[in-house]
């Protein structure tokens, strides 16, 4: 007979007001194979625990029901208190009667309150009865951690773990590390040049001996789980062999070829032998293969005859490289929507029109112009610039709903950088709303609009078009209630931040969620910010939603403690509830193995004395097994059962219904 | 079990077998919102819908109850990736065969509750509570278990 304890708790008046917790305890007591029931104050203070200690010692308890808040809230508390009194953490089962009893049902008279607590609470108690002991699963972990995306954020995580101690391995499928943070000219609110602040943190992620770097490679595959996942990385053919590359740059000095610059946002050219841009990391050349005469027609070659080193290499293919690691931070940053989807602003058409990263391009020292801000079309220096905010951001219908939360400030720092440069040049802002929230952001604003002159008017543009030269914005001016027209130089579009096109894909090789529109899922958007529902699996930076730079760094400085944290344990403990097959009941029809979301069923064969196999079953592999359960429904002969939530269990409890 | 159906201002009881991560979360928000709903309903928690063997419905008619309700992630937000998807399938099939054994569909309810859905969870719990109620007690399945 088991010897089952029940305490239930008053929640101090949160639970008594609405639920006789004396009775509720009165009545479980005649229940087979309860020993023990009270109703106590506080289950969860400090002398609650005590007196649950005492009493599992004192009566002999073998099982426990609390009958208190949410297993979500104190859970881990009670089965703490009950390992510490001797007892199986599994042992203690939790029963809700505050968030789904007394909270929600205001019966002062108590009667539907308490007759709802008796009938859970005696459904728990049968539950209680069938489960059984379980013990938590411990792993190895190698300690060797993934990034996935070499722009600020991946490069913080990368470097906090590496001075932790760890080897990581960071993967960027660009030519170079840096992300879209190295194409930025200043940065706000303190306006310090971007590849100042960037690129010593590449050239230092480069030198670190414990970071092993992968550029102009992607991540082919994922296999495995927490503390134990095999990458297979696809390093694309360069047609340079990097170990021989000095960085000369001869090669890309001679090449005779040139293609549209994607780091340059197509405002400049670039040689068909480059790097991205003159700080690159690692400062060694790729050659762009579709635009390569040598490669597509077998005729130039130049390259490789002015190579002092002979580091060009024509035949070169891609090489797969397998990696095996414990965790993985994945930041794969944004990239900005596509402006052709809004033809009244022009984008695309006139040339003047240009998005908030190539105004970035134009301000920057290192870009096209050098940093002097001039029409794209005719090189001259624009009197009038018009900046339209929330192009796509908050627009359902058009664009996405969500806040792209940076454009605001940029679009601000865009106005200054501008009249710093053109002293005599005449900004205008087109806003929904300001939002500067953030420190020293609201004063950085300002300062725009009362230091440097930006005029802003609270309005959307309706439309955008060409005239003698000039580009005409038509919007609207919602506080003074008129209709306003712009004769413009240049038009700058803030438009929305996006996942990558390629972020849903990662996500389903990684097993992690995604929202609508493509941006990945936290385990808890306030809590765990930086976990995914697949352990082991982390997130920094803008593959979450839009965020500035301090937040994405600091996001990569909080993957890189989790996973530190995770690597700090010398065995991995785990959550016992996982699979488990009844072999010789399988009839190996493997609906399992289909079924399963985790491909954590794995074929096993029985061999006879002569080493055949004669008969195949199923196999969890625990460390894989995330303890869903869809196995156990989708079983035919009923051979496999979860751990915790047993086909037995779940009958009692229904039974006790 | 009693006859309920001599017994005055009778109830309908509701056996909800909801998945760990959205709708048991959604229905917790309820109770901290301090949103109230029909006391009709008793959950049973498990960690996903996938887990969810349509055995369990019928048991639940079997031992009194005279709604059933199924209810987790809205789909593409499992938890385990998949595991609505299969509930969700299981369901389709199931359904039909419900109506050919005799339990009238309006006893069995799916249902899709986000962990911020605590509106939708009340909603949702006070109209199949309504319906049932209109359908009376469910006393077919009742002595299955003599």
């Amino acid at each position: 007979m088991p010897r089952i304890g029940v305490f239930v708790c008053q929640c101090g008046n949160n639970i008594e007001s609405t639920v006789d917790t004396r009775k509720v305890a009165e009545e479980m007591k005649d229940l087979p194979g309860v020993v023990f029931t009270c109703s106590y104050k506080f289950m969860c203070s400090s002398p609650g625990q005590e007196m649950l200690k005492e009493m599992i010692k004192k009566h002999d308890l073998d099982g426990v029901v609390v009958s208190a808040c949410s297993p979500h809230m104190h859970e881990a508390t009670f089965r703490k208190a009950c390992e510490k009194a001797g007892l199986n953490p599994y042992r203690c089962e939790i029963t809700n009667i505050r968030e789904q009893c007394s909270w929600v049902h205001p019966d002062k008279t108590k009667k539907t309150g308490t007759l709802k607590s008796m009938d859970l609470t005696r459904m728990t108690i049968e539950r209680l009865k069938r489960n059984r002991p379980l013990k938590t699963i411990s792993m190895s972990v190698t300690r060797r951690a993934l990034v996935i995306g070499g722009g600020i954020a991946g490069i913080q995580a990368a470097l906090d773990m590496a001075e932790g101690g760890i080897e990581v391995i960071l993967v960027e499928k660009e030519p170079s590390i840096g992300g879209n943070m190295a194409r930025l000219s200043e940065t706000f609110p303190t306006m310090d040049c971007s590849q100042c602040i960037l690129t010593p943190k590449m050239v230092e992620a480069e030198l670190n001996e414990n970071i092993k770097l992968y550029t102009y490679s992607e991540v082919e595959k994922v296999d495995g789980y927490i503390g134990n996942f095999t990458v297979t990385i696809r390093k694309k053919a360069r047609y340079v062999k990097e170990e021989l590359c000095t960085g000369c740059g001869e090669c890309w000095e001679k090449c005779p070829y040139k293609a549209e610059s994607e780091f340059e946002m197509e405002l400049k050219e670039r040689k068909v032998i480059y790097t991205p841009f003159p700080q690159s990391v690692p400062n060694i050349p790729v050659i762009d293969a579709p635009d390569c005469v040598m490669i597509q027609k077998g005729k130039c070659g130049v390259c490789a005859k002015v190579c002092g080193p002979k580091a060009i290499d024509f035949e070169q293919k891609d090489e797969f490289i397998e990696e095996k690691i414990g965790a993985i931070v994945v930041a794969t940053g944004y990239e900005l929507m596509p402006n052709e989807r809004f033809g009244e602003y022009g984008y695309g058409k006139i040339k003047d029109v240009i998005s908030g990263l190539q105004f970035e391009r134009l301000a920057s020292s290192s870009g096209p112009t050098g940093g002097r801000i001039v029409r794209p079309s005719d090189g001259k220096e624009p009197e009038t610039v018009v900046f339209i905010q929330c192009v796509g951001s908050r627009d359902e219908k058009k664009g996405v709903a969500y806040c792209s939360k940076v454009c605001c400030m940029y679009t601000a720092k865009h106005t200054m950088l501008y009249k710093h440069k053109v002293h005599h040049g005449q900004a205008y802002v087109f806003y929904m709303d300001i939002r500067s929230g953030g420190k020293r952001y609201e004063e950085f604003v300002r300062r725009a609009i009362e230091h440097d002159g930006a005029m802003y008017l609270r309005g959307r543009v309706s439309r955008v078009y060409e005239k003698d030269g000039k580009v005409i914005v038509q919007g609207a001016d919602t506080l003074s209630g008129t209709q306003v027209e712009i004769e413009a130089d240049m038009v700058v579009l803030a438009t929305a931040m996006v996942p990558r096109g390629s972020a849903v894909e990662l996500a389903q090789r990684l097993g992690i969620g995604y929202d609508k529109y493509g941006f990945y899922n936290e385990y808890h958007p306030k809590l765990r910010p930086v976990e995914t529902v697949n352990a082991g699996i982390y997130l920094a930076g803008t593959c979450i939603g839009p965020m500035d730079i301090p937040d994405s760094v600091s996001m990569g400085s909080a993957a890189a403690s989790k996973v530190l944290s995770l690597f700090a344990k010398e065995k991995l403990a785990r959550e016992p509830i996982v699979a488990h097959v009844d072999t010789p009941v399988c009839n190996a029809c493997w609906d399992c193995l289909t079924a399963c979301p985790y491909k954590a069923i794995e074929k096993e064969g029985i061999r006879d004395r002569e080493g055949n196999i004669v008969r195949w079953h199923a196999k969890v592999n625990e460390g894989v097994c995330q303890g869903c359960g869809v196995c156990v429904a989708a079983c035919r002969s009923k051979c496999i059962d979860l751990a915790g939530y047993r086909d037995e269990e779940v009958f009692a409890a229904i039974n006790a219904f | 079990m009693e006859d309920k159906k001599t017994e005055e201002g009778w109830e309908p009881k509701i056996m909800a077998f909801v998945c760990n991560w959205c709708t048991y979360a959604g229905a917790d928000l309820a109770g901290t919102s301090r949103m109230h709903y029909s006391p009709n309903v008793r959950i049973v928690k498990l960690p996903c819908t996938g887990r969810i063997d349509p055995l369990f419905v019928i048991k639940a008619f079997e031992n009194g109850a005279d709604g059933v309700l199924v209810s987790g992630c809205h789909p593409g937000d499992c938890h385990y990736t998949s595991g609505n998807y299969h509930a969700r399938r299981r369901w389709i099939v199931f359904k039909s065969l419900m109506d050919f054994v005799g339990i009238h569909p309006g006893r069995l309810h799916f249902s899709w509750v986000s962990a911020s859905e605590a509106i939708k969870w009340v909603d949702l719990i006070d109209r199949i509570t309504e319906e049932i109620k209109k359908l009376g007690p469910f006393m077919e399945y009742r002595g299955l278990k003599k």
